[in-house]
């Protein structure tokens, strides 16, 4: 029997603090609000460090049923609470990295006027975030779910008087409720044909379908519009286009939400969805190409951006592209692994950005940066880290878990591969053209210009100057995870032995359909990982040529960026001009937004315009309204002559009234015979 | 033994001078004497069945009517006196203002 580890606090904790900072945060002071956050969203981390160590000891999954929710025939909710190495992983990353940000958001929001709003909605994120890592059923992921999008509406629109901002929060939540409806959708079909949405029931229930159900109509249905909630979430295509836009939020938020944790809740949902995926091979290869699409076509945009957060937008993008590549060759554990030194990295590269944005008073047109290298020695030694991680340099984290990812996908397919290697060069190129653009060559800005483009500005610091040291640590600190991160899962071509996708082993292994199993095409088949074991010695061979493939590749756009923007910076200006076409669509996004703009957006304005309002709004309910006052108004003005005043002409009327009524009872009575 | 009819006619006789008078008198008094035309007119069909019929529910419903009838009588009359002298009239058609 398990012990009881009183989950239910871990999200209960931020919680607790966004409920005190909210309500009492305007009256109290900066340092009253500081202690509050970072206090209640310590405590947080620093229960699910408590957990981690007692976690050994548990029997797994461990459930906590908290409270019953609805109980409706033989379908029950409940408020419980889940833990397993899956949970474990997300709930370390969030509450780990959260914090973390936490600190930082402290530096970096310190003269904001909305100082304790700010922390406020962060804990109340944290709280909403950990409730959907740690959920035991869907309908629990789903609070989670839909209080993620809330809080990244709320944050997205912090600065909520610049219009920008304001727009890009409710683009945000809108595209959101699009992969909400499927997820819904995806729910009600549980709950219809497998009664629960209890996770272990759902799945021991979806578990025995055998060769003749699977890749059934209903599981690949299931499948399919759980990843469009996926899409939504983590921004994959076709709804990818609000996390760009979410940049208008403050860098911190950026960060913690909009890289590190929400954007991975739909890829942490389709692994814990996994038996259903597993059994859907339709749904599966669904989620593979949205994935490798997404990530190359991401990446092919953030080559184009200028401004520094939306290209690390996109490359947000194009790495959950990867995870999800990741999760549609079934290499579920790759995925996760790839979501956790995402974290680590993209994170710090965020909050590196912010560091480099405060230095340089609010601009963030990498093209007005320049030469910080030696002024801000620290943020560029942390984003240093974060490049060199995400690239897929040897020995960091993004290359352990990218090198894992592209083995994975090349086993499913070449094709996904090759995509994949293609991604990483597109990455590693775009990376470091960010960072020799920001941090090499010479100053480009104006002297001292505080024109407060990220309303952060304006705070009376003289010249480009390092953060203040409460920003430095987290990102010291996440540099480092970042550097040794991947450490946790070398792969055994590399000398290590995987110890990751092990820890993960009893989530992700010995799920997968029955017949798939004795598939006689191995491991060529698409959901047939289990069959780990030790690998023969021809496959590492095989492996090593591809890690260094993609090292080459990651080189490669190191190199390239290297020539086109420390050598030569005015050849980039060039290659635009004569590749005109094809830059104007980078740096236009490929017109997707213009697109979804004729497609969906002016066509839904118009027809509420012209049809809802003009048509049916104005001429059926009101003209119904106004037409039955105006009826019974003229009605009424005949009919008032009626009260004349005169005394017998009322008894006349009466009278009259009277013969009616007899002559009608008269006319009844013999009418009757 | 006089026939029921001629009592019905009568009475209807009686309620239809009531309501004529009701209806083209202008003094107040003459109205209010009209209104107890119509009862008694009514009471007289009362009493004819009760006797009729040897039921003397109808004889009791008469003294209903005329106990009401008194009452009437005297709040109506306190009105009549109101309205004198307050409008110095008893001319129906000049107390209008009830009206839009």
């Amino acid at each position: 029997m398990n012990p009881m580890l009183n989950l239910w606090l871990i999200p209960i904790l931020p919680l607790a603090g966004a409920a005190i900072n909210g309500l009492l945060g305007k009256t109290s002071s900066r340092r009253a609000v500081t202690t509050i956050a970072l206090v209640f969203s310590g405590a947080a981390f620093a229960m699910a460090l408590w957990v981690t160590m007692r976690f050994s000891s548990l029997s797994l999954p461990y459930h906590e049923n908290l409270a019953h929710w609805i109980r409706s025939g033989s379908f029950t909710v409940d408020f419980a609470f889940y833990l397993d190495q899956l949970s474990l992983v997300m709930l370390l990353v969030v509450s780990g990295v959260g914090f973390l940000i936490h600190i930082y958001s402290v530096g970096y929001m310190w003269d904001d006027p909305g100082y304790y709003r700010f922390f406020s909605y962060l804990n109340l994120f944290m709280f909403f975030m950990l409730t959907l890592v740690l959920a035991d059923n869907y309908l629990v992921m789903f609070i989670g779910w839909e209080g993620v999008g809330l809080a990244s509406y709320l944050l997205i629109g912090f600065w909520f008087t610049k219009d920008s901002a304001a727009a890009a929060g409710k683009k945000a939540f809108i595209v959101n409720r699009i992969g909400d409806f499927g997820f819904l959708i995806a729910l009600f079909l549980l709950i219809k044909h497998f009664g629960s949405l209890n996770f272990d029931q759902v799945f021991q229930s979806v578990m025995p379908l055998g060769a003749e159900k699977t890749g059934s109509g209903l599981l690949t249905a299931i499948g399919i519009l759980l990843m469009v909630g996926a899409c939504g979430k983590s921004a994959q295509i076709p709804l990818y286009i609000w996390l760009p836009d979410a940049m208008e939020g403050p860098t911190p938020v950026s960060a913690l939400i909009h890289a590190a944790t929400m954007v991975t809740a739909g890829v942490y949902m389709v692994s814990r969805s996994h038996v259903i995926f597993e059994r859907a091979p339709i749904a599966l290869t669904v989620v593979a190409i949205i994935g490798t699409s997404t990530a190359f076509f991401a990446a092919t945009i953030g080559v184009a951006q200028t401004d520094i957060k939306k290209v690390l937008a996109y490359s947000t993008v194009s790495q959950l592209g990867y995870m999800f590549m990741a999760c549609g060759v079934g290499a579920f554990s790759a995925g996760i692994f790839h979501l956790m030194t995402h974290a680590f990295f993209k994170g710090l590269l965020f909050l590196a950005a912010g560091s480099v944005i405060h230095a340089v008073g609010g601009e963030q047109d990498m093209r007005k940066m320049g030469g910080l290298r030696t002024k801000i020695p620290w943020t560029f030694w942390t984003m240093t880290a974060g490049t060199l991680a995400i690239a897929g340099i040897p020995g960091l984290a993004g290359f352990f878990s990218k090198d894992e990812i592209l083995w994975r996908a090349y086993q499913a397919s070449w094709a996904y591969w090759l995509v994949g290697l293609t991604t990483a060069f597109i990455t590693s190129f775009y990376m470091f053209r960010l960072w020799f653009m920001t941090f090499f060559g010479e100053y480009r800005g104006e002297a001292q210009d505080h024109s407060a483009h990220d309303a952060h500005g304006g705070h009376g610091h003289g010249g480009i100057h390092e953060s203040p040291r409460v920003m430095v640590i987290p990102l010291a600190i996440l540099a480092v995870l970042s550097v040794m991160g991947g450490y946790v899962g070398v792969p055994g071509s590399l000398g290590g032995n995987n110890r990751f996708d092990k820890f993960l082993g009893p989530v992700f292994h010995g799920s997968a359909p029955a017949d798939a199993q004795q598939s006689p095409m191995g491991e060529k088949s698409a959901p047939a990982q289990e069959t780990e074991g030790p690998e023969p010695e021809s496959g590492v061979s095989t492996e090593l040529m591809f890690t260094a493939i993609s090292v080459a590749a990651a080189l490669l756009g190191l190199g390239l960026a290297w020539q086109l923007y420390y050598r030569n910076p005015h050849l980039p200006g060039k290659i635009a001009a004569s590749m005109s076409g094809t830059y104007q669509t980078l740096l236009h996004k490929y017109y997707v937004d213009e697109l979804y703009g004729a497609l969906f957006v002016r066509p839904l304005i118009n027809g509420s315009t012209r049809i809802l309002w003009q048509g049916v709004d104005r001429k059926i309910i009101d003209a119904a309204v106004n037409d039955a006052g105006e009826g019974a108004r003229h009605v009424s003005d005949e009919v008032r002559h009626m009260q004349s005043g005169n005394i017998r002409s009322y008894a006349g009327w009466v009278a009259a009234g009277s013969a009616l009524v007899i002559a009608f009872m008269i006319w009844m009575w013999t009418g009757a015979r | 033994m006089v026939p029921l009819s001629y009592y019905l006619l009568l009475s209807g006789f009686l309620f239809g001078c009531g309501v004529a008078g009701f209806l083209i008198k202008r003094n107040i008094i003459t109205i209010f004497m009209s209104i107890e035309l119509m009862l008694n007119g009514v009471n007289l069909s009362f009493v004819a069945f009760a006797a009729h019929w040897h039921a003397l529910a109808g004889q009791v419903f008469v003294f209903f009517v005329m106990v009401v009838a008194a009452a009437e009588a005297a709040v109506g009359l306190a009105i009549i006196i109101a309205v004198y002298r307050t409008r110095e009239t008893l001319n129906v058609d000049q107390v209008n203002l009830l009206k839009l």
